[in-house]
């Protein structure tokens, strides 16, 4: 567990500190969020992960205050805001589209809320510009949003919401929009942003790799709940249930009969292809080994790894991954068709319910 | 070549329409208005002189007709955005589908009655023993009866439908998040409105402009049945069509001298390359 976190926990309420209580958001009889609970504390980077329709927008809107409750509260620093209205609350969201104003320029833009709270322009000329400069885009603030790329589009959203030092900034699948590349950019753009102004991110993805690199914690939503919340190492080795281990990368389900005839005991494991060791016969194992023999199905090179699905005797398709660290020309080992055994050391499961 | 005869086949009606009936009418108009009449037969002459409009300034019962039109068009014209707006807001942001659906008829239904139909509504509503006296007159108000205020009245309920429908459609067509946004950054309502709503509407706002004040400038029929003894210029107009033409024709240049200032005027602002 990483300190600081653990150490904002232990103090009193600061003001970045966000506490949802046994939130109920329906809409008709669609129930989109059951009964949550959610303490973020001050300082935290915290990812709402999960399919769509989980829930983790509808969460982060009723934070905002787009969304009313149905029923529980939401507080901030310790105050209740549950019928505060958004204009009034002391957080600000980068949208999933931007939501940029298109009939009004960059600087216009990021200054609309300075503006709103009254600032003369000759006041919030200073912020405006330097908001603008911290996300490097001094050069496009008289032009109008259109004529802006999407990652530029993006930045501009985030000077805007930051520039008024909320207390806790929601993002909103910021990244959602954007090509790979520039993704993995703003990706580590957002995180030092964030280690430098030092206050709450709430972030909602999909994607569960951006989830586990920017985030300090993970939350898993699936039906309007949360499935599993703990740091991106716990949430990926150690999930808790069968859709967490699904969600978050590949996963190898190991049903409780396959693992009650190997060790013994009748429990569903979840284990991760690159845990799991595909063996040669010279190849040695332990006692703590789990090992099952099968058939190689498939070879798949995806760059870094490869991957060799194996088919065993009761029907079960394991997939293992390697690390490419041979020389580059050699081919793996194994050819479709051939007889190998898999191995994974027992505690490098994860046991489900 | 056959491209060609297909061309001119598609063109030929629709040309003809607009050079030989439409553009040619409007040239024999505004040539007329330099034309003159034979005081006693009534006959006219053609010819060049600018009696005619010498005459929309010097008598003071044009000039002020005139005047009296372009007011009554302007407060026409700010009524029908004052309506529109919020009941555009409403029925796009905030009504149920229903309710939008009900109100959607509510503004269009004038457009299927009758032109004449709807004067007469509103001539039942204001005349001395009409409904509006009736309603409201034991609590001592009395209506405007027939006068300017009921002309004014009168034109924005017929074209109240050409101001609301581009206005209710460029605010449905605003992204949600727009709004969120706002709100975000600390804007209240009323401010959302003044600082990104209206700017963003102004094309479907001056769009609908156009038509309600283009249209109002050329009625008559509504100062005949509910103005009283208000005068357009269309009123100007119907009464020389047989005395005079010359002068009714130099009198229809007026209308469309306004539109053309308030289309340049309006052009100044950059609004009608977005439309």
């Amino acid at each position: 567990m990483s300190s600081p976190i653990a150490a904002t926990m232990a103090s009193t309420t600061a003001a970045g500190d966000v506490s949802l209580t046994g939130v109920t958001k329906t809409f008709g009889d669609m129930t989109a969020v059951r009964d949550l609970d959610l303490n973020v504390p001050q300082g935290e980077f915290l990812s709402m992960l999960g399919p769509s329709g989980s829930g983790k927008t509808t969460v982060l809107r009723m934070i905002a205050g787009f969304e009313d409750t149905t029923s529980g509260s939401i507080r901030i620093g310790g105050e209740d805001l549950t019928r505060v209205p958004p204009h009034q609350r002391p957080v600000n969201t980068v949208f999933q589209d931007y939501a940029l104003f298109p009939h009004l320029t960059i600087a216009e833009n990021v200054a609309y809320g300075l503006r709103v709270r009254g600032q003369s322009k000759s006041d919030r000329s200073d912020a405006v510009s330097s908001a603008i400069a911290q996300v490097r885009l001094e050069h496009v603030s008289s032009r109008l949003p259109h004529q802006l790329s999407g990652g530029q589009r993006q930045r501009i959203a985030l000077a805007r919401a930051l520039i008024l030092r909320p207390r806790v900034l929601l993002l909103d699948e910021p990244l959602g929009a954007l090509d790979k590349q520039l993704r993995e950019e703003m990706q580590i753009e957002l995180k030092s942003i964030q280690r430098e102004v030092g206050i709450t991110f709430i972030f909602v993805t999909h994607d569960q790799e951006e989830a586990l690199t920017l985030s300090d914690r993970v939350a898993v939503f699936n039906n309007g709940r949360i499935e599993q919340i703990g740091t991106a190492r716990e949430v990926y080795e150690y999930p808790q249930t069968e859709f967490v281990a699904r969600f978050l990368g590949l996963s190898n389900i190991i049903p409780a009969r396959t693992v009650e005839q190997l060790t013994g005991q009748a429990r569903v494991v979840s284990v991760r292809p690159e845990r799991v060791r595909l063996l040669t016969d010279a190849d040695a194992t332990s006692g703590n080994d789990i090992v099952l023999a099968g058939t190689v199905a498939e070879i798949v090179y995806t760059g870094p790894t490869t991957r060799v699905l194996v088919d065993t005797a009761d029907g079960l398709r394991l997939i293992t991954e390697t690390q490419n660290s041979h020389h580059p020309a050699a081919d793996v080992e194994v050819r479709r068709g051939d007889r190998v055994r898999v191995a994974w050391t027992d505690d490098h499961s994860a046991t489900l319910p | 070549m056959k491209r060609r005869t297909q061309l001119a086949g598609l063109l030929a009606l629709p040309m003809f329409w607009l050079v030989g009936i439409y553009i040619f009418s409007l040239i024999m108009l505004l040539a007329t208005a330099f034309w003159t009449t034979d005081p006693f037969t009534s006959k006219v002459k053609p010819g060049f002189t600018l009696r005619n409009f010498e005459q929309l300034i010097v008598n003071p019962a044009y000039l002020s007709t005139a005047v009296r039109t372009l007011l009554i068009a302007l407060a026409v014209t700010a009524l029908c955005m004052l309506i529109s707006v919020p009941l555009g807001i409403f029925m796009a942001k905030i009504a149920k589908p229903w309710l939008r659906g009900l109100l959607a008829v509510a503004i269009t239904l004038p457009l299927w009655a009758g032109y004449l139909v709807k004067i007469l509504a509103m001539r039942v509503t204001f005349t001395d023993e009409g409904f509006f006296n009736w309603a409201l007159g034991p609590f001592g108000i009395t209506g405007p009866s027939f006068s300017v205020t009921t002309v004014i009245l009168t034109l924005t309920y017929l074209w109240l439908p050409y101001m609301a429908i581009p206005v209710y459609t460029a605010i449905r067509q605003l992204p949600a998040n727009l709004f969120d946004a706002s709100a975000d950054l600390g804007a209240g309502a009323w401010r959302t409105i003044r600082t990104i709503v209206l700017p963003l509407i102004k094309p479907a706002i001056i769009a609908g402009s156009i038509f309600t004040f283009s249209l109002s400038l050329g009625d008559y029929i509504a100062a005949k049945f509910v103005g009283g003894s208000t005068q357009m210029i269309g009123s100007i107009i119907a009464s020389n069509i047989n005395l005079n033409p010359p002068v009714a024709a130099a009198f229809a240049v007026v209308p469309i001298a306004f539109v053309v200032v308030y289309l340049l005027s309006v052009q100044r602002t950059g609004a009608l390359e977005r439309m």
